[in-house]
C-alpha cells in the first residue's frame, strides 16, 4: 500500500496514547491495537511509555506492565508494519536502544526538547548504528522560530537522521504556525519532514493536514485521539478527511473507525475532549502530558488545576519537568493559606 | 602547612574552582593549567598571580615534584589518559570529570571513608545535589527500595560535554543514588530548560517511603541534611517544605503506600559562573570540601569526624 500513499502515517496509540491511561497498558491492549492498525494498513507503530523508554517512574508515571514485555508482543503480532520507539535522551538511555532493536523494533524517534538538539546525537548515532530507521523529534516546537527550529533539524540531520519531526506537543499551533515551521523545514533539509499534531485547540486535523501541503511526508495521530493533553489527531478523523481531500493515505479509514470505536475507547477512563484543562494547556503552551499529573496535584493540595497551568506556561517550564507540578501546587497552596 | 595544588583545566569549572581556592587556607593554589593561551580562565589565573601554563596535563607531571594535588576539570576522556600518571607521581587527583575512575564521593555524605584514596571521582552535579538527600530518607528508614531524582538545568550552564554523553549523566547519578545513597532500585533524569532569563538548577528527589515508616523522622532528616550540604554549598536550599504524598506507587522495588518528594534548588555562589550556574557551582564547592577535608586528614593523621 506504501507506494500509493501520499504521505506515511505513524500511529502512536501505544505511546502518546499510553498518559491517557496513566501508563496502563497490558499485553492484549497491545495485541488488539496492533492487529487492528496493521490491518488497516498503518505502515509504522509506535509503543513505549508515554515518556519514551525508561519512563516509567515516580515523576511520570509507573507502567503497568514493563514496556519492554509490551514491546516484544508488538513485534510479535505486528504483520507488515514496522514498530517504533520513542527515546527521550535524559530519560532513556542508549542501551534501551539496544534492547529494543534485538526484540524487533525497526525505528527509532529521538526527541530533545526543540532548542537542545545537539543532546541527541549520541542516541540518533547508535540508532543508525544498529541499522533502525531514525527519526529526530523536535518537542514543544511552537517554542522555537522557524528558522531557529530549522537549525535545529539541521543538526540533528547531520547526526544521521533518516527524518525529522515538528512536535508540537502543547497542542499550540496554529496552522499559519505550521505552515511557516514546515515551510523552513522542507526547505532547509535534505530528509524529509513530519508533524506530530496535538489537540488542544482543536487544531490537530487541520494542522497536519496543512503540513502535507507545505511539503511533510510523515504525519502521526493516535486512534480515537487517545494521548496526552486534550489528545493528538485521530488517526480514523485523519485517514477519513485525507480520503475527503484526495490525499492517499494507503489506510482504511473504515477499518480504523472500528479500531478506534470498539477496541480503543472502551479502555478509555476518560473520552479526550477538549475542556477547560486541556484547552488551558494549549493556550499556555504547556506540555501536554501535564494534564493528569496537575489534576492530580490540585485534588491533593486542593488548588486550581487552571492556576497550576497558567503559572506553569509563565515559567516556561519544558517538557520531562513534570516535577514542577508539585512545586508549584506547593506554592500556590501556601499563598492561599496566607490570604486566609 | 598546605598542600601544594593546581587545576587542569581552565574552562568554567576549573575557573570558579580557582577563585574559591584562593580563599583557602589549606590549599595553596599555585597553577592553573590549560591548553589555550587565550582563554579567560588562564588570563585571570595568569592576572591572579598564579602559573597559567598551557601545555596541559604534560605539564603538571613535568613539575610533579612542585604538587601533592591536583583538581581535574578537563574531561572524562582526558582524565582516564592521565590519571595512572598521577597517582605514579605522588599526585592526589580530584577528578571532577565522570571518568569515575576513583572511588565515588559525594562530600556531604562518604568523603570521610576515601581520604587516603589517590584518585576520589566526584560523580555528578546532580550526583552531588540528591544523593545527600536519598541517603537522608534512607537513615530514618528501615529500608529504601527506590529512590529517583529530576535535575533540571539552564540550557546555558550545560556544557558540550553533558550534552554529548547524557547517559553519563543519568548512569552515573543512579550508581551513586543506589551506593552512596543506600536505595534499592533507583533512576537518574537529566532536563534542559532553554528559557531566557536562565533558570537556578533544580533537582527534585522522590524516594518510596514503605509501610510503618515514621514519616516525621524523614522530614526531619531531610532537614538535617539541608543544614548540612548550606554548610559548604551556601546556595542549596530546599525550596518548599518536603512532603509525604500517598499512593499507592508500583516502584521498580515494590509497591510502597508513600513517597517523599523533596523539591530542592541550587543557586551558584557567584565566583566565576553567573547565579543560575548551581550545577557547577556544586561540584566546585563539593571539590573544595573534599580537598580541604583532604589536607585536614593529612596534617593531622584524623579526619574530622562524620556528622551523620
Amino acid at each position: 500500500m506504501s507506494t500509493t500513499a501520499d504521505f506515511r502515517l505513524i500511529d502512536s496509540t501505544l505511546r502518546d496514547g499510553s498518559h491517557a491511561i496513566s501508563h496502563q497498558y497490558y499485553a492484549e491492549d497491545v495485541m488488539k491495537i496492533v492487529q487492528g492498525l496493521d490491518a488497516a494498513g498503518v505502515q509504522v507503530i509506535e509503543i513505549a511509555h508515554g515518556d519514551g523508554l525508561g519512563g516509567s517512574s515516580f515523576n511520570y508515571g509507573f507502567s503497568a506492565v514493563p514496556e519492554k514485555d509490551l514491546i516484544a508482543q508488538a513485534c510479535e503480532v505486528s504483520g507488515n508494519a514496522k514498530i517504533a520507539c520513542l527515546l527521550l535522551p535524559g530519560i532513556g538511555l542508549a542501551d534501551d536502544l539496544r534492547e529494543v532493536k534485538e526484540l524487533g523494533v525497526g525505528m527509532a524517534r529521538i526527541a530533545t526538547h526543540c532548542t537542545e538538539a545537539d543532546i541527541s546525537e549520541q542516541h540518533i548515532k547508535v540508532a543508525k548504528s544498529l541499522g533502525m530507521e531514525t527519526i529526530g523529534f523536535l518537542m514543544m516546537s511552537h517554542m522555537n522560530s522557524p528558522e531557529g527550529l530549522a537549525e535545529q533539524a539541521l543538526l540533528m540531520q547531520s547526526y544521521g537522521a533518516d527524518s525529522i519531526y515538528i512536535a508540537d506537543s502543547a497542542g499550540a499551533m496554529t496552522t499559519e504556525d505550521v505552515r511557516r515551521r514546515v515551510g523552513a523545514l522542507v526547505a532547509a533539509l535534505d530528509v524529509p519532514v513530519g508533524v506530530h499534531a496535538h489537540n488542544n485547540l482543536s487544531m490537530a486535523v487541520a494542522n497536519s493536514i496543512a503540513a502535507y501541503e507545505e511539503g511533510a511526508a510523515n504525519l502521526d495521530g493516535t486512534s480515537a485521539g487517545l494521548g496526552a493533553g486534550a489528545g493528538n489527531c485521530p488517526t480514523e478523523i485523519l485517514a477519513a478527511v485525507s480520503d475527503r481531500y484526495g490525499i492517499m493515505t494507503g489506510v482504511d479509514p473504515l477499518k480504523l473507525m472500528d479500531l478506534a470505536e470498539e477496541i480503543v475507547r472502551p479502555l478509555m477512563p476518560r473520552q479526550q475532549v477538549i475542556d477547560r484543562a486541556g484547552l488551558l494547556l494549549g493556550y499556555a503552551g504547556v506540555y501536554g502530558s501535564f494534564l493528569l499529573h496537575s489534576q492530580r496535584a490540585a485534588e491533593r493540595y486542593n488548588v486550581s488545576q487552571a492556576e497550576i497551568l497558567l503559572e506553569l506556561g509563565r515559567r516556561k517550564v519544558v517538557g520531562g519537568q513534570e516535577d514542577m507540578i508539585i512545586d508549584v501546587a506547593l506554592e500556590l497552596a501556601a499563598m492561599h493559606a496566607q490570604e486566609e | 602547612m598546605a598542600l601544594r595544588c593546581a587545576i587542569i583545566g581552565s574552562g568554567n569549572i576549573g575557573t570558579d574552582l580557582m577563585i574559591k581556592m584562593l580563599r583557602s587556607d589549606t590549599l595553596n593554589l599555585t597553577a592553573l593549567v590549560g591548553i589555550d593561551p587565550d582563554s579567560d580562565g588562564l588570563k585571570r589565573a595568569k592576572s591572579l598571580g598564579l602559573q597559567a601554563p598551557h601545555d596541559g596535563p604534560d605539564w603538571v607531571l613535568k613539575h610533579a615534584h612542585e604538587f601533592d594535588m591536583i583538581f581535574d576539570a578537563t574531561s572524562a576522556y582526558v582524565h582516564v589518559r592521565y590519571h595512572h600518571k598521577y597517582q605514579d607521581a605522588g599526585i592526589t587527583a580530584i577528578d571532577l570529570t565522570p571518568a569515575a575512575r576513583g572511588p565515588k564521593v559525594i562530600a556531604a555524605v562518604n568523603m570521610h571513608e576515601h581520604l587516603d584514596a589517590p584518585n576520589i571521582n566526584l560523580v555528578t552535579c546532580g550526583g552531588q545535589a540528591t544523593t545527600p538527600m536519598v541517603f537522608a530518607v534512607r537513615r530514618a528508614l528501615n529500608a529504601l527500595p527506590y529512590a529517583e531524582m529530576v535535575s533540571t538545568v539552564a540550557s546555558r550552564s550545560a556544557g558540550p560535554g553533558t550534552r554529548q554523553n547524557i547517559d553519563e549523566f543519568t548512569k552515573t547519578t543512579s550508581m551513586a543514588l543506589r551506593e552512596i545513597g543506600g536505595a534499592e532500585h533507583a533512576k537518574a533524569i537529566i532536563v534542559l530548560n532553554p528559557a531566557d532569563p536562565p533558570i537556578m538548577m533544580r533537582n527534585t528527589v522522590f524516594a518510596g517511603i514503605p509501610e510503618g515508616s515514621d514519616h516525621d523522622a524523614v522530614i526531619n532528616s531531610v532537614y538535617d541534611m539541608e543544614k548540612q550540604v548550606t554548610s559548604f554549598v551556601p546556595g542549596y536550599r530546599l525550596k518548599n517544605p518536603p512532603v509525604i504524598e500517598e499512593g499507592p506507587f508500583h516502584t521498580p522495588g515494590g509497591v510502597v503506600p508513600h513517597r517523599a518528594v523533596i523539591l530542592l534548588e541550587v543557586a551558584g555562589a557567584g565566583d566565576y559562573l553567573p547565579e543560575y550556574a548551581g550545577n557547577l557551582d556544586i561540584m566546585t564547592a563539593a571539590a573544595m570540601r573534599v580537598g580541604e577535608a583532604v589536607a585536614k586528614h593529612r596534617v593531622t593523621g584524623l579526619s574530622e569526624p562524620a556528622q551523620l
